[in-house]
């Protein structure tokens, strides 16, 4: 944060009001613990990218020969527990969310500042357990820690990696809390919840995932390290337990953390479709509910993960039918978002692309799910590469492209800098094209019936597989790009204005980076979400030259 | 590695079509969906690009539109709904009649025995146009049986047996998969189904060097077992009489009535307990542990096998004659 020296001179702001470790490590400032976790997720990923591309590597070839089996169990496992646990969930929420949910509603802090860095603090400490498991004896039992596997047979760290999890879940809980109460409690004077962003729509709905969904995976981790531990008979059939109850308990927290991935994302997508074709949001009242209604029904689907599982024939029917009602939601939106760029002024900026991005990969993902959905499709291709293409479109496809929108849209308001915007359109292309060739041969892989999981495999499967290895290569350069332009700017890019898209939202009414308690003055809002009938394009068309 | 490049599984099993038809199915539609969006999204983009001059008309929305856009897809759900139930009834009913195949799965093999004896390691032979049950379960940890050209797929899971049937329809060999993570070796738990001619397999099924049928098996271990001392056939035993109860509804001391399937079998044998026949007293011993998963599945297959046609006429199943016998019997 050296950069922010060249302008401490003319402004005193969040970032330049003290310097040292001690002012970030023990700040409460919601701005600041953004950045901390935007730091920190940042390392996850890229860790959880680096094994991701370990895994392609060994998936050239048909034979096992880049690492052992037992090596390449522990890292689909770490790949999936660091992206999951320590990128996906937290990615939009942790960062954007806590930088804007204050911003948006024209508050000094989120409700409980204290609290707030505590949850970083979880984070952290669930982090430190799950690398140190991963250096000392790794984790083998995929991030969905079946039992009895991860209970009785797994000869890895499942105790420490279980309880990193548990312990990192904290930080998913409080930050849920926080963001509730302060958007109840905190919101600006005129700010009704008509007149909300949808941003903050989609923040309430997550945090109320994250609110009711983590205990259980919580407590159902301690269940699996207590029979571990101490052999109680819970999932292990041959102590009296039953190891379908964990895949129960399992599946109503991890099914509905997909909603907590992807509906802040939507919340992103929302604002940047809004703002870049200069529109209020088409069917604002839609968009808004469809996230509520995302999180409500999303609780009771939980079951299509276990079709093949061993589950009554009515059980099935009924997990079915309701995992294509919450499907109807996720189709408005795509929808509402087309329907904004209608007359609108449309703009090609990097935000733009990468929410395109968005657009087209959730909808390959949505749609694809409505096959994952029906029982008889589901039977041949879940457990295959079709399963996992298609929660790739939705989590990485979704998730990350409408994170990385995001990162760039604010990038002005956190940093005070400009990104440049032809290497941010090139890395929004490159990441399009290399996610594409990544997961696209996956979806045929898993018709023709590749097993997930497989460190060798017959050899017919190897095109496909090829094609997907070099994608990847592809979206490691997309990805790296970003990171790369956004140090770079931070000393060398253009100072940015308070409001470089001239976008609506009380986030761009204060200055860049905005002061410690953001507002200098409580505002009053008197204007619906997404005026932008009140505000000229014209200033964003010189920022894009 | 061009040489061997398929883009679509084989269909082998009278199920295979169903699957793939809805299949092409959502592949048009969602061809079709991914194409309108991509067209109204593109021609959107740049027909209202931004230029100088231009300036956005704002338009709130339409009820109409959005009450449009969230009925239609619903009921085009509902029908994608249907159809797929439709098949997975189709895929979870066995036909009456089929041949049983037990499997046992465990890290990190198949072991596969016919009801005839023919046991078979990471291998299953069967003939063409023969409906086949699958009965399974795990030593160990969760393991799945997954075949792609018969499009079918089951967990087999420690402590139960989960059931899948196929009728296989093209001769061939063809992957079995284990299709659930099960540690070290789970992609190398692959075998393969080798689907005959009747003929061919009526050869293979002579050729080999089986040990007495199933039922056989099951009826020595019985024996061996002293199960007879209790459970005799005729009424005067100190435990139900086991003729014709596969299949039937059993009356319990809880006053709940259930049938007797496999479940209920491998449960009676190893806790009977849990599920007490009205009438009885707790006093078997709990088999759990004593058996292993192959001698379950053999005392499984003898009660089954008792029916009341093939018990002889003393009420004592002497002779080992299969209830259901879709073979001629091989001696």
């Amino acid at each position: 944060m050296a950069t922010a020296v060249s302008i401490a001179a003319e402004r005193e702001h969040y970032l330049n009001k003290e310097y040292g470790i001690r002012s970030w490590l023990l700040t409460t400032d919601h701005k600041r613990i953004a950045l901390l976790y935007l730091a920190s997720i940042t390392f996850f990923f890229f860790i959880g990218g680096f094994f991701a591309l370990l895994i392609r590597l060994e998936l050239l070839t048909p034979a096992g020969d880049l690492v052992q089996a037992d090596t390449y169990n522990k890292l689909f496992t770490m790949h999936g527990v660091i992206m999951v646990f320590f990128f996906l969930i937290p990615a939009v929420p942790a960062v954007l969310g806590n930088f804007l949910v204050p911003l948006m509603i024209g508050a000094r802090d989120l409700a409980f500042p204290k609290i707030n860095l505590l949850s970083w603090y979880c984070y952290i400490a669930g982090g430190i357990l799950v690398l140190h498991a991963m250096l000392t004896g790794g984790l083998d039992t995929g991030w969905t820690f079946y039992t009895p596997f991860s209970t009785a047979f797994s000869n890895t760290a499942v105790v420490e990696a279980g309880l990193g999890v548990f312990i990192n879940g904290f930080s998913s809980i409080l930050t849920g809390l926080n963001f509730i109460v302060t958007i109840h409690r905190m919101r600006a004077p005129g700010l009704t919840w008509s007149r909300l962003p949808l941003f903050l729509w989609s923040h309430y709905a997550t945090s109320v995932i994250m609110l009711l969904g983590t205990p259980v995976i919580a407590i159902t981790l301690v269940l699996v390290v207590l029979e571990r531990a101490f052999h109680l008979g819970i999932f292990d059939p041959t102590r009296g337990g039953d190891p379908l109850l964990f895949q129960h308990l399992f599946w109503f927290y991890s099914h509905p953390a997909v909603y907590i991935m992807i509906l802040p994302s939507m919340g992103v997508v929302s604002e940047i479709v809004t703002c870049f074709s200069r529109k209020r949001v088409f069917g604002y009242y839609f968009v808004a509910m469809a996230s509520i209604g995302i999180a409500v029904i999303g609780f009771f689907v939980w079951a299509h993960h276990m079709f093949v599982a061993g589950m009554s024939l009515y059980a099935a029917l009924i997990f079915s039918i309701l995992s294509y009602l919450v499907a109807v939601p996720s189709a408005i939106k795509v929808f509402n978002w087309t329907a904004t760029l209608y007359k609108g002024s449309v703009s090609f900026s990097t935000p733009m692309l990468y929410a395109f991005g968005f657009i087209g990969l959730f909808t390959m993902g949505g749609l694809t799910g409505l096959f994952l959905a029906a029982l008889g499709i589901d039977v041949h291709v879940t457990d295959t590469y079709f399963v996992v293409a298609h929660f790739h479109y939705i989590m990485v496809g979704g998730t990350v492209m409408g994170y990385l929108g995001g990162m760039h849209y604010w990038w002005p308001k956190i940093s005070g800098r400009l990104y440049p915007e032809s290497w941010g359109r090139l890395a929004a292309l490159i990441v399009f094209l290399g996610f594409n060739l990544t997961f696209f041969p996956q979806f045929i892989l898993g018709y023709l019936g590749m097993p997930r999981r497989y460190w060798q495999y017959p050899p017919e499967f190897q095109v496909l597989n090829v094609l997907s290895t070099a994608g990847s290569t592809i979206l490691a350069v997309g990805y790296l790009l970003p990171m790369v332009y956004f140090l770079w700017s931070m000393r060398y890019g253009k100072l940015a204005d308070d409001n470089p898209w001239n976008a609506a939202g009380l986030e761009w009414k204060t200055t860049s980076p905005p002061p410690t308690f953001n507002f200098e003055e409580t505002p009053v809002v008197t204007w619906e979400a997404y005026n932008y009938n009140e505000l000229p394009a014209l200033e964003e068309v010189r920022v894009e030259r | 590695m061009f040489d061997n490049f398929p883009l679509w599984p084989v269909r082998a099993s009278t199920t295979a079509g169903s699957v793939d038809a809805l299949y092409i199915f959502l592949v048009l539609l969602s061809a079709f969906m991914s194409v309108a969006i991509f067209i109204m999204i593109t021609i959107f983009a740049l027909r209202y690009r931004r230029r100088a001059g231009r300036e956005a008309e704002q338009i709130d929305g339409s009820n109409v539109l959005e009450f449009t856009w969230s009925i239609v897809p619903l009921a085009i759900f509902m029908v994608i709904f249907v159809w797929g139930a439709r098949i997975f009834f189709l895929e979870r009913t066995p036909p009456r009649g089929a041949a049983e195949i037990y499997v046992v799965a465990k890290q990190w093999m198949w072991k596969l025995q016919h009801e005839e004896g023919q046991r078979e390691i990471n291998e299953l032979h069967v003939p063409v146009g023969r409906d086949v049950r699958m009965i399974m379960t795990s030593q160990d940890v969760i393991h799945s049986f997954y075949v792609p050209v018969f499009r079918i797929k089951q967990d087999v899971i420690p402590g139960r047996y989960t059931t899948a049937w196929f009728r296989a329809t093209r001769p061939g060999t063809y992957h079995l998969f284990c299709a659930e993570y099960c540690g070290t070796q789970h992609s190398g738990m692959i075998g393969q189904v080798v689907v005959m001619e009747p003929a061919q397999y009526q050869a293979w099924l002579t050729g080999g060097a089986a040990s007495g049928s199933m039922a056989a098996n099951g009826q020595s271990m019985f024996l061996q077992l002293g199960c007879n001392t209790c459970h005799r056939f005729d009424t005067q035993g100190r435990g139900p009489d086991l003729v014709g109860l596969f299949g039937n509804k059993v009356q319990l001391e809880d006053g709940r009535t259930i049938a007797a399937d496999e479940n209920y079998i491998r449960e009676s044998i190893l806790n009977p307990s849990a599920k007490l026949v009205s009438g009885f007293k707790p006093i078997m011993p709990v088999f759990q542990g004593l058996v292993s998963e192959e001698q379950l599945t053999a005392l499984v297959a003898y009660v089954k096998s008792l029916t009341p046609q093939a018990s002889g006429a003393a009420g004592s199943p002497s002779l080992i004659s299969p209830g259901k016998q879709p073979q001629e019997p091989k001696e």
